[in-house]
């Protein structure tokens, strides 16, 4: 009963912070899911529940280390939403709360479910629920933003689904029994039976798809437009929860790959993606004017780094999966304060904000904090997890990779850390309005994001290394 | 029944071909729908029995791509007042050859893939294959809002009628979720269209080029 509830409990409080006509009341129904929801995760890594339904839902350790990474983003987003509607009061309404709740629902749909078909449904569930957040602004700049994410990302999702019914062909075409279809035991069983082209096929289609949404270069033109116009917590749950969930769907067609012994195929295809990913992160990164398009388009170099190591194997998948939560983490603590830096200044131009340091002094330490930190430097989780990757990267051979790498990450750092510095150093621009107080609210759940990525840096409790280990065996990864 | 269900087929590509050369919105919306009509009906031709599942699937299909989704795309540029695609970016011609071509390329691959085993009709995963590179087609090269949410609705029908080959190995939930899912995404994409005139009074997405690097 538990995997179930944890797709229930959103969704009834969805329908309740619908119905409900008070503003506070809903902010409270989605704190409240939020918090029960994240309970029941924990519960479920206490008690590790049963496979629910035909082994429709289970509780593995790659879906549970999602799910738990997308559940704390949402609490945080959904805590900081609550001191955000004071100063800026989101539009959205009801629909805006209801939506959120789907959102969280659908998500934990991906990240739990062991059909593919189920996985697709659930994953447009999560385009859709988020399309009116980022529309939520409502002006002529968020239209197009919406505009192009639900044209983009449907039609990648669509190709997604044509990649799935290849799967289902390849069972059917392969040699003996075909199992139950689209089944993730199924066709991991299947292994080598499966038919190679018709598999193939579908990685490919399954790659450029579900890479649509991940966030993956060339097809990530929805990207920074998305992230830039919604309002500050709905980007940093696109970053922090949604652009995983579709890495955690190509894991399972690679997991799928793997043990059909067609790893050679789809490694490959990834690394390509994922250098060319930070490639074009770099390119549009300098000289970047808004600081909101900026850490958009490090999502996207964070996404190519997450592909590069998936597609090597070895410890370098380790890594990968290890940068999934402090990179995500990272991200979601740099678009909440991003939020900050927006209230308090009322402009996205990097170049007109100054001087956060004096008006802003914890958001601005904060966002030094976080750029440090997605930057990789030590002592925070990404240095941890990038270092993992990148040795693991060496060990298998693909020294190119990682010079490649390092030089483009090397080129980030300068365009990102000069527009930060710009930011919070100097004086504050002359005729701007007071910076109103940094409330609790708008500072608290930035800073215990903080807090996990340090301590994701310093310390991987054994429990986590060992679920790493487990979720990094099934894709052909190892632990260090 | 193989017989009318390649009938059935041919009538998809005819629609899917017409589609390339239709400017009045209203019929290219129409013709969607004919398409919507045609695709409820293919799941008969294919079936080995009768059963609930297939009465859910053929109802289901025909209500929501038939009745529904016109419906409501209809609605939208009613209260929007557009009737033409104006200037699509490539003419009648062009682009007919470009989707007689892409149809020639869908049969050629179709006839390369490896074979499925179990009953087919002959005509299914060609013209599935063909409808999706029109639908892309469409997407890319109209204008219009509206025109790229019927792209994207002919699309998702070429990787419908490929499901097909599928048939009954796919559970009743999946196939509905995603119908549901067509559903809302177009219920949501004819939304912002209707936005889109009311904040432009254009329907043309060219006009939403403000985000720039």
């Amino acid at each position: 009963m538990l995997l179930p509830a944890l797709v229930l409990v959103p969704l009834l409080g969805a329908v309740a912070a619908y119905l409900d006509r008070s503003a506070a009341r809903r902010s409270l129904w989605i704190v409240t899911c939020a918090a029960l929801h994240l309970g029941l995760v924990a519960t479920a890594w206490w008690l590790r529940p049963a496979p629910a339904g035909p082994g429709w839902l289970a509780f593995d350790p790659l879906g549970g280390l999602t799910l738990t990474l997308t559940s704390v983003v949402f609490l945080a987003v959904a805590l900081y939403s609550v001191g955000y509607q004071r100063h800026e009061p989101l539009r959205g309404g009801r629909a805006y709360a209801s939506c959120l709740l789907v959102f969280l629902a659908a998500a934990t749909v991906v990240t739990l479910t062991r059909h593919f078909g189920l996985l697709w449904v659930a994953m447009e569930a999560t385009t859709l629920a988020t399309a009116p957040l980022i529309y939520d602004p409502a002006d002529r700049r968020s239209l197009e933003a919406v505009w192009k994410y639900l044209v983009v990302c449907s039609v990648g999702i669509a190709v997604a689904l044509l990649g799935i019914f290849f799967l289902a062909s390849a069972q059917v075409a392969g040699a003996g029994a075909p199992g139950r279809a689209l089944m993730l035991e199924d066709l991991l069983a299947a292994g080598p039976r499966l038919h190679p082209a018709w598999l193939r096929g579908s990685f490919v289609f399954v790659l450029i798809g579900f890479g649509t949404k991940m966030g993956l270069a060339p097809m990530h033109t929805w990207l920074p437009d998305a992230h830039g116009e919604a309002p500050s917590p709905i980007s940093a749950l696109l970053s922090g929860a949604l652009l995983n969930l579709a890495f955690v769907a190509i894991l399972r067609e690679l997991a799928v790959l793997r043990a059909a012994g067609q790893g050679d195929f789809a490694g490959p295809l990834l690394v390509g993606f994922g250098v060319l990913s930070v490639a074009v992160a770099a390119a549009f990164l300098f000289g970047q004017g808004n600081y909101k398009r900026m850490l958009a388009y490090s999502s996207v170099e964070h996404m190519g780094i997450l592909a590069v190591g998936a597609g090597l194997a070895g410890v370098a998948t380790y890594g990968a999966l290890l940068h999934v939560l402090s990179a995500s983490l990272a991200k979601a603590l740099l678009f909440l304060v991003a939020g900050n830096v927006l209230l308090g200044t009322g402009t996205k131009r990097t170049r007109e904000v100054t001087g956060l340091a004096r008006r802003l002094p914890v958001s601005a330490a904060l966002l030094v904090a976080g750029f440090l930190a997605i930057s990789g430097s030590p002592p925070f989780g990404p240095f941890l997890s990038e270092f993992t990757l990148l040795t693991g990267a060496v060990r298998s051979g693909a020294t190119g990779v990682v010079v490649a790498l390092l030089t483009l990450q090397a080129l980030i750092f300068i365009s990102m850390g000069s527009a930060v510095f710009g930011m919070v150093l100097g004086r504050p621009s002359a005729g701007t309005t007071p910076a109103p107080r940094e409330s609790l609210w708008l500072v608290a759940p930035p800073a215990v994001l903080l807090a996990l990525v340090l301590a994701l840096g310093v310390w991987i409790p054994e429990g986590l290394r060992q679920t790493l280990a487990a979720a990094a065996a099934g894709l052909g990864g190892s632990a260090p | 029944m193989e017989r009318l269900g390649d009938a059935l087929l041919l009538v998809v590509l005819l629609t899917d071909l017409a589609l390339l050369v239709t400017d009045r919105l209203s019929s290219s919306i129409r013709l969607v729908a004919l398409q919507g009509v045609l695709l409820g009906l293919v799941p008969l031709a294919l079936a080995h029995s009768f059963s609930g599942h297939l009465v859910a699937i053929v109802v289901g299909t025909i209500a929501i791509k038939a009745v529904l989704l016109p419906r409501i795309l209809l609605w939208a540029i009613r209260e929007a007042a557009v009737r033409h695609e104006r200037q699509p970016s490539i003419g009648h011609l062009p682009s007919l050859l470009l989707g007689l071509a892409v149809t020639a390329i869908a049969f050629g691959v179709a006839g390369r893939l490896p074979a499925l085993p179990g009953r087919s009709l002959p005509l299914l995963v060609p013209v599935a294959l063909s409808t999706l590179m029109i639908g892309f087609l469409l997407l890319t090269s109209r204008r219009k809002a509206l025109s790229q949410v019927l792209g994207y609705l002919v699309l998702e029908n070429g990787i419908y009628l490929f499901g097909l080959t599928l048939a009954d190995r796919l559970p009743l939930l999946v196939e509905m979720g995603v119908l549901l899912d067509v559903f809302v995404g177009a219920l949501i994409m004819g939304l912002v269209v209707f936005q889109i005139q009311r904040e432009l009074e254009t329907l043309d997405s060219r006009e939403l080029s403000q985000l720039t690097d």
